[in-house]
């Protein structure tokens, strides 16, 4: 077995026992350090019944937690990363839809993560949201956390 | 002298009497949990109590930085709303959060949103959210809202 594809288990494994990540009915598709996530559309998720817009919180918490995933699954961290400070644009209105997401580990240094991520509905190039964060990798017994 | 009453303070009395309705016609909001419990011209609190489905840190039982995220960008939004002379709906542009220290278990995170300044088509905000004061703060949020152009039947969302 490669080392990634542990890493996918090890994450999926995670994910299953966090309640954010249930409470939003998230979902990971991992093919070795690749990885979409998924947001499968729910009432819940609604921000604005008027217009029937997704929340801009529940896509920033997605896309928090996609970043946190992929940070994961390409480092070799034991825990989750914490986040130091995300920025999410909102590019266009989401949609009564299902919502996909992508990360990028921009910088990955021995303390901290550069992340970005990335969200859409039905066209991949035009992105719902996109964020950019940095986060704090926690490194039990380095000498440096 | 009904014209001393400006639009913005009769939409700031409407909020204040619909606090628990702003949320409750949000489904997010109404999954989150979060209330709002103060509002005056141009900022507006809030309150996000403890709730075990949000938790984002198994070991630690701590609330997920969404729920933050969530409770500081539609407190944002609102001040926008209860800062505009004319009611304009607000759509977020960007929102940017540093996380200081990381929320105690079990309790209730204090939200507080204010619109700094407002141009033609952009809100500015900035917010807070803390246990007892911002003395003491866990996260800060900056925020652009953009501001739509006026709709027909322009509504506060909130119940009739």
């Amino acid at each position: 077995m490669s080392e990634t594809l542990s890493r996918g288990a090890l994450l999926e494994g995670f994910l299953a026992n966090v309640p954010i990540v249930k409470t939003l009915g998230m979902r990971c598709d991992i093919k070795g350090d690749d990885m979409t996530t998924v947001l499968p559309f729910q009432d819940k998720l609604i921000g604005n019944f008027t217009i029937k817009a997704l929340h801009g919180g529940a896509i920033g918490t997605f896309l928090e937690m996609t970043a946190m995933a992929q940070l994961f699954l390409v480092s070799d961290v034991e825990r989750p990363a914490r986040t130091i400070n995300i920025t999410v644009d909102y590019l266009r209105q989401g949609r009564a839809e299902d919502l996909y997401g992508r990360a990028r580990v921009i910088k990955l240094g021995r303390r901290m993560a550069s992340v970005t991520a990335e969200a859409w509905q039905s066209e991949r190039d035009k992105p719902v949201a996109a964020l950019h964060g940095h986060f704090l990798l926690s490194r039990t017994g380095a000498a440096d956390t | 002298m009904d014209e001393s009453i400006s639009s913005l303070d009769k939409r700031i009395d409407l909020m204040r009497q619909h606090m628990d309705g702003m949320t409750q016609v949000v489904p997010w909001a109404k999954e989150t949990g979060f209330k709002v419990t103060r509002v005056e011209r141009g900022q507006v609190w809030g309150v996000q109590p403890f709730a075990e489905h949000l938790v984002g840190d198994v070991e630690a039982q701590v609330i997920h930085g969404g729920a933050i995220t969530t409770l500081l960008d539609n407190l944002s939004g609102m001040a926008c709303a209860a800062s505009l002379e004319e009611f304009r709906f607000v759509a977020t542009l960007d929102l940017r959060i540093d996380y200081m220290r990381p929320a105690d278990s079990g309790r209730d995170i204090i939200g507080e949103a204010e619109c700094y300044h407002v141009t033609k088509s952009v809100a500015f905000t900035r917010a807070w959210a803390y246990h007892e004061s911002r003395d003491k703060v866990i996260a800060t949020a900056q925020g652009a809202f953009a501001i739509n152009k006026p709709r027909p039947k322009a509504s506060l969302g909130v119940p009739e």
